[in-house]
């Protein structure tokens, strides 16, 4: 080491010196970073999956756990393997299984687009706000999430119940004279869920009028457009992408939702979450359960893969 | 601003006034197509435009030129009418614009930052305007093809914004403004982005369009050069002033004030004392010169108080051998620093005053050794009109 005496003299690895030793390491140290996320994924995403998958190709069973065994040892080390797809042909041949899927689709999707109704004007106006405003709007979108979701739901019920706050008021008001049923039905449904995933439709939304460059709005006017037409015309298509992850945040978790229709709705609305909530915890039927989540899933899967795609193609604009 | 017209500039000489040349604003009989009066904008406190008062003929290619921050923005906006004047009026061919939204104004504006729609490719977003006034599908698509074919786009017709290249955004940007035929087009640096060969390039295209279509350009710009080659007239502003209007000749060759003299080019600045008259000549006692300067035609009185003299480096002789007379328009020193450009030398002159004076001198020679070198004692002589008398 005598060329460089300004380097601390110390003994050199061997594989400091061979290139191609480094550039394995590099590559092992790449994967051992990208592998973190994987192992994430496979430990609570994918094994619980498969046990689900699992449980749905067996039967019922009175018994510790409550279903029978899918792969058994046999004699002279065979196994015997005891699946089938009874539970998927059972969620076919009873019609509350396929009903509480489009139920639960339609209520999610009337949902998604009532809080697009009520997200874009909210964040319309806090992205055109003084700016020294933004942070406290936004503080005041995000504050709800410091409570839990399961209070906010029950206070809701206190709300729209028949002599709850809101009955209260538009009765004093003298606007009604009988109390409004909305407790129980598929309209306190809506509201819960508009009112519960508003922030995953107004951030998304935010974050993309804020940035929108104000002098296309100037440009649109200069040539001749009215500022409502220019709203039409150049603000909502350039928010496309914006509003396209808002519903696809809001939807995805809709179709699952259960507390919301189990705290609001009413005997006759109609859920998967519900559905699967019954099925597993009062009739106690597990595989016919994982049968109902493994279908949820794969319903999902389009809409997941969809909102994927998008975020990439936007990103990609992007750079 | 009181002077606006600048029919009264002295300093023309007698050859190009004799040439006929297109000059409106010379013209009583003619009328403003724009006309800006006692114009004052103000943010707050913070006064933006002071009491503008200009008039713009129709085909001019007028510039606002000035520093940032001067104002001239803040103007061009008010005439588009993104801005509206907290004092004063803007006419546009006699009509009052005050209260007249942007997407009422006959009047186009070209953004700075090009402002194209993204998700509008280059048909649409030149196609934009007119399908504002709700014209025809045939006549939007002649129109469109038309101006496409002007800018030469041609081939990028079907093109998103974010796949074109600086150069040709500009192009779309120009083409949009352009395809509505407006009374007036506004330019805001339009040129801002480009690099400097694409500059120069764009700004004769520019100067050739602004010709074609005889639409009254309006540009703002902070770049003097830009400023010279495309405009009829430019109106220097500071400070939400406007301090002076004229051609680029007269703001050149006769600027009213230090501030224009300096802004545009290059210039040395002496002060000088007791003025003399000698014809329509005035002889001023300079110290720091260390001669009597006999400066170009001047119709004013002296007056009291320092007047300056501007004195161009172009206009400055550089040599070793002292003239016949030095005590008038001779200047001695001593060469401090050289420039070599190639095609002009820069020479920083240390006067015996301390006072530092340019002179370029153009390389007609092929020589590599010059024969003025550092540390020269030279003399600086100059033609009797080459220095301007500034009062402030």
């Amino acid at each position: 080491m005598a060329g460089t005496p300004s380097l601390p003299a110390r003994e050199p690895l061997a594989a400091e010196h061979d290139p191609a030793a480094r550039a394995r390491r590099l590559k092992l140290s790449r994967a051992a970073v990208i592998s973190v996320p994987y192992l994430w994924l496979l430990a609570f995403f994918l094994a619980p999956f498969l046990i689900v998958l699992k449980i749905s190709l067996v039967e019922v069973r009175v018994a510790m756990p409550p279903y029978s065994e899918l792969i058994t040892f046999v004699e002279d080390g065979w196994i015997a393997f005891h699946g089938s797809l009874e539970n998927y042909l059972w969620l076919w041949e009873d019609p509350l299984y396929i009903n509480s899927y489009l139920s639960s689709l339609k209520i999610a999707a009337i949902s998604t687009l009532l809080t697009l109704l009520v997200g874009y004007p909210i964040a319309y106006g806090m992205a055109r706000a003084p700016r020294q405003w933004r942070f406290a709007l936004l503080m005041l979108v995000i504050l709800p999430f410091w409570t839990s979701f399961l209070i906010r739901v029950y206070a809701w019920i206190g709300i729209l119940k028949k002599e709850g706050l809101l009955n209260l008021a538009l009765t004093q008001l003298g606007l009604i004279s009988e109390p409004l049923t909305i407790l129980n039905t598929d309209t306190a449904v809506y509201i819960g869920i508009v009112y519960s995933y508003l922030p995953f439709m107004v951030l998304p939304l935010y974050a993309n009028l804020e940035k929108m460059d104000l002098s296309l709005l100037e440009a649109a006017a200069d040539l001749g457009c009215r500022p409502i037409k220019a709203f039409w015309v150049v603000t909502v298509p350039l928010s496309l992408t914006g509003i396209v992850a808002g519903c696809f945040l809001v939807f995805i978790p809709a179709v699952g939702e259960f507390v919301i229709p189990d705290l609001l709705g009413g005997s006759e609305t109609l859920m998967i979450g519900k559905t699967l909530w019954t099925e597993f915890f009062n009739n106690r039927d597990w595989p016919v359960s994982s049968a109902v989540a493994v279908i949820l899933l794969l319903v999902l899967i389009i809409p997941i893969v969809l909102f994927q795609r998008q975020q990439e193609r936007s990103a990609r604009a992007e750079a | 601003m009181s002077g606006v017209e600048t029919a009264g500039s002295p300093a023309r000489s007698g050859s190009t006034a004799a040439r006929q040349r297109w000059a409106p604003w010379e013209d009583p009989s003619k009328e403003p197509h724009v006309q800006i009066v006692g114009v004052t904008k103000r943010f707050g406190d913070f006064v933006a435009v002071d009491n503008v008062s200009l008039d713009i003929f129709k085909g001019e290619f007028f510039s606002l030129l000035g520093p940032s921050g001067c104002g001239k923005t803040t103007l061009l906006r008010m005439l588009a009418g993104f801005e509206t004047p907290s004092e004063g009026q803007i006419l546009l061919e006699g009509e009052d614009m005050s209260g007249v939204p942007p997407y009422e104004r006959p009047v186009n504006m070209m953004f700075q930052s090009y402002a194209l729609f993204p998700h509008m490719n280059v048909e649409k977003n030149i196609a934009f305007g007119l399908k504002q006034d709700g014209l025809p599908k045939a006549e939007i698509d002649r129109r469109v093809a038309e101006v496409i074919d002007m800018v030469q786009l041609g081939q990028f017709a079907k093109r998103k914004p974010h796949q074109l290249s600086g150069g040709q955004k500009q192009r779309v940007a120009l083409a949009r403004s352009l395809v509505k035929k407006p009374k007036m087009l506004l330019l805001d640096e339009p040129l801002g982005a480009l690099d400097k060969n694409l500059r120069t390039q764009t700004q004769f295209e520019l100067m050739n369009i602004q010709e074609e279509t005889g639409i009254t350009f309006v540009i703002v710009t902070h770049d003097q050069e830009e400023a010279m080659t495309v405009s009829s007239r430019i109106a220097v502003m500071d400070h939400g002033r406007i301090v002076q209007v004229s051609t680029p000749g007269e703001l050149y060759e006769a600027p009213r004030s230090r501030y224009v003299a300096d802004f545009i080019g290059e210039v040395n600045i002496l002060e000088g004392r007791s003025a003399q008259r000698e014809g329509d000549h005035l002889v001023l006692q300079c110290q720091e010169a260390g001669c009597a300067v006999q400066t170009g035609p001047y119709g004013q009185e002296s007056g009291e108080g320092p007047l300056w003299i501007a004195l161009r480096p172009e206009k400055v002789r550089i040599s070793k051998e002292p003239p016949a007379d030095t005590s008038r328009n001779c200047m001695a020193g001593e060469v401090w620093d050289i420039g070599y450009l190639g095609n002009l030398s820069t020479y920083h002159v240390k006067l015996d005053s301390g006072k530092m004076i340019t002179a370029t001198q153009a390389n007609m020679a092929r020589l590599i050794e010059r024969p003025i070198t550092w540390e020269d004692r030279v003399y600086l002589t100059w033609a009797p009109d080459a220095a301007v008398v500034l009062r402030d």
